[in-house]
């Protein structure tokens, strides 16, 4: 028996019943990191020790008598761009390279509360710009299914480590579609959740109005259960919603019957993948025979998403990486002769060409003269993007979609043509500018057997229904059970 | 060419919250380098900030008292502009959504000076350089003041002359010290001001090109400023060229004003809304909640102090520039129902030993209980004038004793019984013949030295009156 192999549900079934030790699960995933990652180079940091001082204190618990809750003593591994309190937050960027944070985000909080293991920090694209997690300065990770392909990003680290078996779950964070792609490029479950309903307290900020952090797992109820751990309202976070969360695992008991789906005629057009559009098309036949009523829905301003997502996440991402200054943490250049000189060459050293490319972009377009030309007709254009979206859910409950245009690209295929890399996340981005949830679950391979991913959107704050799409079509198609061979 | 000078001020004004605007962390002045410092407040990675309530309470109090329309949205913006006592790189304040809009203040001659606006913001942290800066090989970062809360308040530029900017600021200083949100320090830096100025010919309605002072700590060195840039601008003019629209820093030892930066090298701050902060819109019953708890505003007490006391404007003025000194005198008048002596007492005694012992009127040893019995007691005739100041510097000295427990305890009680007078009066007569004969010889000024040494004899005890009334009489007798 394989315990990193075992689903969430399994190990805590076989922890309660004392079939195995909480310290053999920690185990049993670290020897796994030790033996795919110079295939997969998932991690920037794993966290042995205190993992396995934790699996101690839950051995402890249990040999007393008590029965642990579903998450209790199941690993966990965190995008590196969560901070994490005395332990290494990098964000993959050689500024932040010796950085122990002071504290912990709210996340990280309520992980350790529920009594999940951190069982280590994953790489990404230096400070979540990306769509490969090639742009880490620590170096790519590969997609297990293929190790000479992009694992997708910007949290390429967490969904490669989940699809390795290297941990049951993984928190990503999704900007413009961070978590979802590359869950779809792995084969795994990954949820965007709404904007303000996981605290951002100690997420290390790219694009403030954009950013969520959200599960990424092997299967859709364990999706749910992660959701449920770390949602809910923060005061520390005046952006995250005062609204408390439904039960969800309650979602995953209904069927999809006269559930009205969404198909947004932009999103399928005659240049797409042959293949994403036949698996696509499977999965909505899929969905009509579980009962869901399919209808097709339009999305008119789906076309501008992309320019407007890069001028406000990147104007946003201007500002908030201006900290990185070399006065208080991270890096400081020790040439520098004078002031200017020490801000130049700290940033000028520190970050990796995507950030500096983008923190250009962003410094553009709010300059004077160019501000209402670009930032705030970029504002506006986000309005008829969100507006779009809720003139769709009058009429449906969710809307069905490709989570990425093509199955995993190859190491190195796009990275000289940023705006290419920029076009992967053409389905996703416009869920963030809506701020609206979207879930990424498998819906078959290619004949390369690369995954495919289905992107499920739901309306504000109902990641409930997306996850009861989610859960009814994978138990009714199994390909979460297929395992990479890595 | 006759000119006309046209000024407009801006003045930042710490508020006096017991914590940061965006953190928990205390705002307390003078405390160890960085003792007062968290993660946010540092400008951490992944930080978050959480407005304050009191800074909006606060600014919206100001606001009112400046009769400014409260804005029903406000949100904040980013200041984006590099340098090390700026922890995230950007300042979070108020750009185009200020808290508050279009108020005014009115000065002593009834002209009114607009206020453009008052919005809040965060202050950034100090650096401390090492003595010879030239040569220095660091400097050092001081973050306890960084998230301070700071109202900005612009006025328009209606004010024409330094008397007038100066007037303007000791009454904007005097109201924001009223509503007890700013202490008004502007030697600590609690209230500092920039003043914006510009020469026109006289008649014209267009602006001139306006230059931007700053580094002015004190109120005098604001007028002196204006002062002289303005004689600088118009000697430019005359001389035929032109103002350059610049930023000058005010040069204390050398008293001249000096560029700093022109338009050109002015930054480009790049606002744009923070969206780690959401737009909020104060309720109505809060706004009104807080205007409730305005306190009648500083001019409005100094008519009212001319006008209920029959005080000079001169003395109402020097109340009313310090809060506490104007309760005082009020509580004061409140027991005994005679302004005037106590204002004379108050400025001619009271100030002069606060001074002497560099205390301020709140920590002041006399209780205004104690200061009316001194009062009753000269009414009654129990002291004389000259004995009341003896009893007020000893009530100074020992805060605990009443007038009355002073004047029992050093025998103070003045002599009004004639016999006993009358005994000092001639024995001072008897020994003084050389001046009771010039006295009789015309000279009239003898009379004072009379009464001097019969004074001196009783002590300061004999009523003076008394003793005038005896020598005349028995002068006349011999």
């Amino acid at each position: 028996m394989n315990i990193h192999s075992l689903s969430v549900k399994e190990l805590n079934n076989k922890l309660n019943k004392k079939e195995i030790s909480c310290k053999e699960i920690v185990e049993s995933f670290l020897s796994r990191i030790e033996k795919v990652e110079p295939k997969v180079k998932a991690f920037l940091y794993t966290n042995g020790d205190r993992a396995r001082k934790k699996a101690e204190e839950v051995d402890k618990k249990i040999s007393s008598g008590a029965k642990l809750k579903p998450l209790e003593g199941i690993p966990i591994a965190i995008k590196d761009n969560m901070c994490t309190e005395g332990m290494p937050t990098t964000c993959a960027s050689k500024i932040l390279s010796d950085f122990k944070p002071p504290y912990s985000a709210d996340v990280i909080n309520r992980i350790e509360a529920t009594g999940m293991i951190i069982i280590g920090k994953t790489n990404m694209d230096e400070f979540a710009m990306g769509s490969s997690t090639e742009n880490s300065a620590y170096g790519a990770t590969r997609n297990p299914w293929d190790p000479e392909r992009a694992p997708g990003g910007s949290s390429g680290g967490s969904a490669a480590a989940v699809a390795a078996d290297e941990a049951p779950l993984a928190l990503g964070s999704d900007t413009g579609g961070s978590i979802r792609q590359p869950a779809s490029f792995c084969g795994v479950v990954g949820l965007k959740p709404t904007y303000g309903r996981v605290s951002r307290y100690g997420l290390i900020a790219f694009a403030s109005s954009l950013d969520q952090i959200g599960p990424i797992t092997r299967e859709v109820y364990d999706s749910a259960l992660l959701f449920q751990a770390i949602a809910g309202h923060d005061p520390k976070d005046s952006t995250s919603a005062g609204l408390s969360v439904p039960e969800i695992t309650d979602f995953l008991k209904k069927d999809i019957k006269g559930l009205r789906l969404g198909i947004p005629r932009e999103y399928f057009n005659p240049e797409m993948d042959s293949e994403v559009k036949n698996k696509i098309s499977e999965a909505i036949k899929k969905l009509t025979d579980l009962g869901a009523v399919v209808k097709e829905i339009s999305l008119p301003h789906t076309e501008y998403a992309v320019s407007v997502y890069y001028i406000i996440a990147t104007a946003e991402a201007s500002a908030n990486l201006a900290r990185y200054d070399g006065v208080r943490y991270g890096s400081r250049a020790n040439k520098a002769e004078n002031l200017f000189q020490m801000y130049s060459l700290t940033r000028g050293e520190g970050f990796g060409t995507e950030v500096k490319r983008r923190i250009m972009l962003g410094t553009y377009a709010l300059s004077a003269g160019y501000y209402d030309a670009y930032y705030l007709k970029a504002q506006k254009v986000r309005t008829l993007i969100k507006n779009d979206f809720d003139e769709a859910f009058k009429a449906c409950d969710a809307i069905i979609t490709p989570t990425a245009p093509t199955p995993a690209f190859k190491l190195g295929e796009k990275s000289t043509n940023p705006l290419e890399m920029y076009l992967s996340d053409i389905f996703t981005i416009s869920v963030n500018l809506a701020g609206i949830p979207g879930i990424s679950i498998p819906c078959g391979f290619s004949k390369g057997n690369l995954p495919i991913g289905l992107q499920i959107l739901g309306r504000p704050f109902d990641e409930g229904t997306i996850l009861q799409i989610a859960y009814n079509f994978e138990q009714a198609t199994g390909y979460h059970l297929r395992k990479t061979n890595i | 060419m006759v000119y006309e000078t046209v000024i407009g001020l801006e003045v930042h004004a710490q508020l006096l919250t017991n914590t940061k605007i965006f953190c928990s962390c205390s705002a307390k002045f003078g405390q160890t380098e960085n003792s007062q410092v968290c993660p946010i407040c540092l400008g951490m990675p992944g930080v978050l900030p959480v407005l304050n309530k009191k800074v909006v309470e606060f600014s919206i109090k100001t606001g009112l008292a400046l009769n400014c329309k409260i804005q029903p949205v406000m949100h904040f913006d980013r200041k984006n502009y590099f340098y090390p006592d700026l922890p995230k790189g950007y300042q979070i304040s108020q750009f185009d959504f200020p808290l508050a809009k279009a108020g005014v203040i009115e000065l002593r001659s009834g002209k009114k000076i607009g206020i453009t606006r008052v919005h809040m913001e965060e202050d950034a942290g100090k650096l401390v350089h090492p003595e010879a800066l030239e040569n220095a090989e660091f400097s050092l970062v001081d973050l306890n003041r960084a998230g301070v809360p700071l109202m900005e308040i612009v006025s328009e530029p209606d004010m024409r002359s330094p008397a007038e900017a100066k007037e303007y600021l000791e009454l904007l200083r005097n109201t924001l010290r009223y509503i007890e949100v700013c202490d008004g320090n502007m030697e600590e830096g609690s209230f500092r001001c920039d003043a914006n100025v510009s020469i026109r010919e006289y008649g014209s309605t267009v602006l001139g090109t306006k230059v931007e002072l700053k580094n002015m700590n004190s109120f005098r060195n604001v007028e002196l400023a204006l002062e002289y840039e303005i004689e600088r601008q118009k000697k430019v003019l005359s001389e035929g060229g032109r103002i350059n629209q610049e930023t000058r820093l005010w040069n204390v030892d050398k008293c001249i004003t000096i560029s700093m930066r022109s338009k050109e090298e002015s930054h480009d701050y790049r606002y744009f809304p923070e969206p780690d902060l959401v737009p909020f819109t104060p309720a109505m019953d809060w706004i009104k909640e807080i205007s409730m708890t305005l306190p009648e505003l500083p001019l409005i007490r100094e008519k009212r102090f001319v006008s209920q006391y029959n005080i000079p404007l001169n003395d109402a003025q020097t109340f009313i520039n310090e809060k506490e000194l104007a309760d005082y005198f009020e509580e004061c008048v409140k027991l005994c129902n005679q302004p005037r002596v106590v204002s004379n007492w108050i400025l001619n005694e009271l100030l002069a030993k606060l001074k002497e012992k560099n205390i301020s009127i709140k920590e002041c040893p006399i209780k205004p209980v104690n200061f009316k019995e001194m009062i009753e007691l000269m009414d009654k005739g129990v002291i004389s004038g000259k004995i009341a100041k003896t009893v007020f510097g000893e009530m100074f000295q020992s805060s605990s004793s009443s007038a009355s427990a002073i004047v029992e305890r050093m025998g103070l009680t003045q002599i009004v019984n004639t016999d006993e007078i009358g005994a000092i009066v001639d024995s001072v007569i008897a020994q003084q013949a050389e001046v009771v004969t010039s006295y009789k010889n015309g000279k009239e000024k003898a009379l004072g030295f009379l009464v001097g040494e019969v004074m001196k004899i009783s002590k300061g005890k004999a009523n003076p009156k008394i003793v005038n009334e005896l020598l005349l009489k028995k002068l006349k007798g011999i």
